[in-house]
């Protein structure tokens, strides 16, 4: 089976991330970024199925041309091919924007006939975890989100979903689309060997002419929403020092309760 | 020139994101328990870092390294070292005292026999020379090996033998007499003894100053016997064959020894700028900057000399560079950097005041740990008298 992979370029979570003025956008600039930590797992059970049987997987992405990263690192970890969709009119596209790009450049790398696409649950940056649910719907497949298991058998697929009270066993033909949580597997790191393979892998560069997609219908003007301020959460207020005068226990008890906690 | 290249680059990347990642949080127990971690071995497989100088029908990347084999291993050492010397002596030893004599002086059969597993880190395996009556003095082995019919007949003892007695450890090699040479000297080969061999006894791991998560055994032979075919290489090469061996790992200690230096630099800017003594960071008062600029001297010197030696080393395996120039370069990197990172460690307990005495800090460890540096793969004085040697100094 063939797998496609969406991944995203993200600010590297550990480092002080920044915005810019003039568009209140993330200043890609200003920090370092990589391939979002969720989406090493759904390329890791891309592997996996693709290593169980057969196939090939392709990475693709939508972002700056730094994103090229995230598809070398995916291609490292063992990933066949790479699709980088990059185009100056793509900047500042909300998640329905980015879906419709998504959407048309997994037709084009499949020909039109998807069979299987994996996505990370959520990008570590704008955790929104709406677009896998989009780019389903724009390719009229099933969508299956939050797997924490998969497999694939014969022309369906099977995943959990875990919830706080439960899980669920879902079961969706192919071809689909499924998004996946952190504990669906443990992702690998790539080997020497993977990284040197890594740069004679094919990535191909679209823009938005190559996908026929109209750069009016993407792009900051044309968000269906608008951050109009950014601010900075402000430092965390010092804790709560209970005292301990013989009846530190009970004080204790009763912060807890008045705040839920117990 | 002097820049690593782009794909030295992200391997180091990478090492340095697995060692963050999978090495990093556990180090401290497992040193205070002095506990092997057994199960990271398949992992430092997986990411290549035992196959990088091994070619690919065994499992290995080398032709895929672009030349740069034995400098994208010390790049690992160096940032495996980073986090914790034990563990980058782990993958030195396994590399340059394992893998590469069967490697370099294998036949086919053997090559194919113990490789594969070693590569992808489901085996170790040991080299042992040191004895407890011959260290410096290796040529002094006394453990003997008499060929009975199609048998060797091993009976001798080992010292201080790193990865011997891992429960995955699959053979280990060592120098015997074979007999005397046509000079009258003693006849020395290298002899495969698998681990679990009847008459060969790994004695139980040793109480160390530091280092404690690397496993080091002393080894006993008695009437151990092993097929006349696990002879390693020529007969009466043993010692030849051993100082070849030796010039590689004395590059990849120098690289373990810089990867101290860097950690003591990073720690101590970190420590120092936020530690306050006298309402000040200590760090303003030029007592303690000092010595820190030391380190970084110290780490760029390191760097300077680990890598030339390094790249004078895959230079040499290209036909490029001479022997001698790569064993000079070798002893000075490794004499320089490890004394240095020696120096950098009681530097940084300094730093570190109280807390650098403290196993919560991670000074402790090191201060322990960089000792056999200046010891292990030649001492100090040995690479003095390689350098003396080379120099063409008169000798006694
Ligand atoms: C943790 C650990 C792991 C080790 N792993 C291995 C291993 O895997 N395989 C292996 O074979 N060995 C191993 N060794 C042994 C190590 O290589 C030896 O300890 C080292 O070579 C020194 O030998 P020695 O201990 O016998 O010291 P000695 O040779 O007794 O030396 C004692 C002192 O005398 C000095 N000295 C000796 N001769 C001279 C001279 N002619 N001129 C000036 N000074 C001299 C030395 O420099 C040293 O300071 C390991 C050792 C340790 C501690």
């Amino acid at each position: 089976m063939n797998i496609v992979v969406c991944v995203k370029y993200v600010p590297d979570a550990q480092s002080e991330r920044a915005f810019r003025e003039q568009d209140k956008t993330v200043d890609r600039d200003a920090v370092d970024g990589l391939l979002s930590e969720v989406d090493e797992y759904a390329v890791e059970e891309a592997l996996k199925i693709v290593e169980a049987s057969e196939g090939e997987v392709t990475v693709l992405t939508v972002g700056p041309a730094q994103a090229a990263d995230a598809i070398k690192k995916a291609l490292q970890m063992g990933a066949d091919k790479g699709v980088h969709v990059c185009d100056d009119a793509i900047h500042g596209s909300d998640a329905a924007a980015t879906s419709l790009v998504l959407a048309e450049a997994i037709k084009k790398a499949t020909d039109g006939s998807p069979e299987l696409v994996l996505m990370g649950m959520t990008s570590t940056d704008g955790v929104m975890g709406v677009v896998p649910a989009m780019v389903a719907e724009r390719l009229g497949m099933p969508q299956v989100t939050f797997a924490s298991e998969l497999t694939i058998e014969g022309g369906s697929l099977r995943a959990r979903r875990d919830g706080d009270a439960a899980s669920d066993t879902i079961e969706a033909s192919l071809p689909a689309l499924v998004s996946v949580t952190d504990q669906i597997n443990e992702p690998r790191y790539p080997s020497f060997k993977g990284i040197m393979a890594a740069k004679k892998k094919p990535v191909e560069q679209w823009t938005l002419a190559d996908l026929g997609v109209d750069a009016g219908a993407v792009g900051i003007d044309a968000a269906w929403t608008k951050v109009i301020d950014v601010a900075k959460r402000p430092p965390r207020a010092q804790g709560t020092i209970v005292k301990d005068e013989g009846d530190g226990g009970t004080k204790l008890a009763e912060f807890l309760a008045a705040g839920k906690f117990l | 020139m002097f820049e690593l290249g782009a794909d030295h680059q992200e391997f180091r990347a990478l090492v340095r994101e697995f060692a963050a990642d999978q090495v990093a949080p556990h180090v401290a127990t497992w040193d205070e328990q002095a506990y092997f971690p057994v199960e990271l071995v398949p992992q430092l497989g997986d990411l290549g870092l035992f196959g990088l100088v091994v070619p690919e029908a065994f499992g290995g990347s080398l032709e895929h390294s672009d030349g740069g084999a034995f400098t994208s291993l010390c790049i690992a050492i160096e940032e495996l070292g980073y986090v914790d010397q034990s563990i980058g002596i782990t993958l030195s030893a396994g590399v340059g005292l394992g893998i590469n004599p069967i490697l370099t002086y294998g036949t086919p059969e053997q090559k194919e026999r113990w490789l594969p597993d070693l590569v992808a880190g489901r085996a170790l395996a040991g080299f042992g020379l040191t004895e407890p009556e011959a260290g410096s003095d290796a040529g002094g082995t006394r453990t003997r090996a008499t060929l009975e019919g199609e048998q060797w007949v091993v009976n001798g003892s080992k010292a201080f033998i790193t990865n011997s007695g891992t429960s995955i450890t699959s053979v280990t090699t060592v120098t015997a007499r074979t007999g005397v040479s046509a000079d009258g000297k003693p006849e020395i080969s290298a002899i495969m003894i698998p681990n679990g061999t009847a008459g060969f006894r790994v004695e139980p791991g040793y109480r160390k100053l530091g280092w404690h998560i690397s496993d080091t055994h002393g080894l006993a032979f008695e009437d151990c016997r092993v097929p006349a075919e696990n002879l390693l290489g020529e007969r009466g090469a043993g010692f030849k064959q051993f100082l070849k061996t030796l010039d590689d790992g004395r590059i990849a200690i120098s690289a373990l020894a810089l990867g101290c230096i860097r950690r003591m630099l990073d720690e101590c800017v970190a420590y120092s700028s936020s530690r306050m003594a006298f309402g000040r960071p200590i760090a303003v008062n030029q007592g303690v900057s000092f010595p820190i600029a030391d380190l970084a001297v110290m780490a760029d010197t390191g760097t300077l000399l680990t890598y030339r030696a390094a790249w004078l080393k895959d230079e040499y395996e290209a036909g490029r560079r001479s022997v001698d120039e790569v064993k000079k370069a070798a002893s000075v990197a490794k004499l320089y950097t490890s004394e240095a990172a020696m120096a950098a460690t009681r530097i940084a307990t300094q730093v570190f005041g109280g807390n650098g005495f403290m196993e919560e800090y991670p000074i402790a460890r090191f201060y322990r740990d960089a000792k056999i540096l200046e010891v292990g793969e030649g001492t100090s004085e040995v690479q003095r008298m390689v350098l003396g040697r080379l120099l063409g100094l008169p000798q006694a």
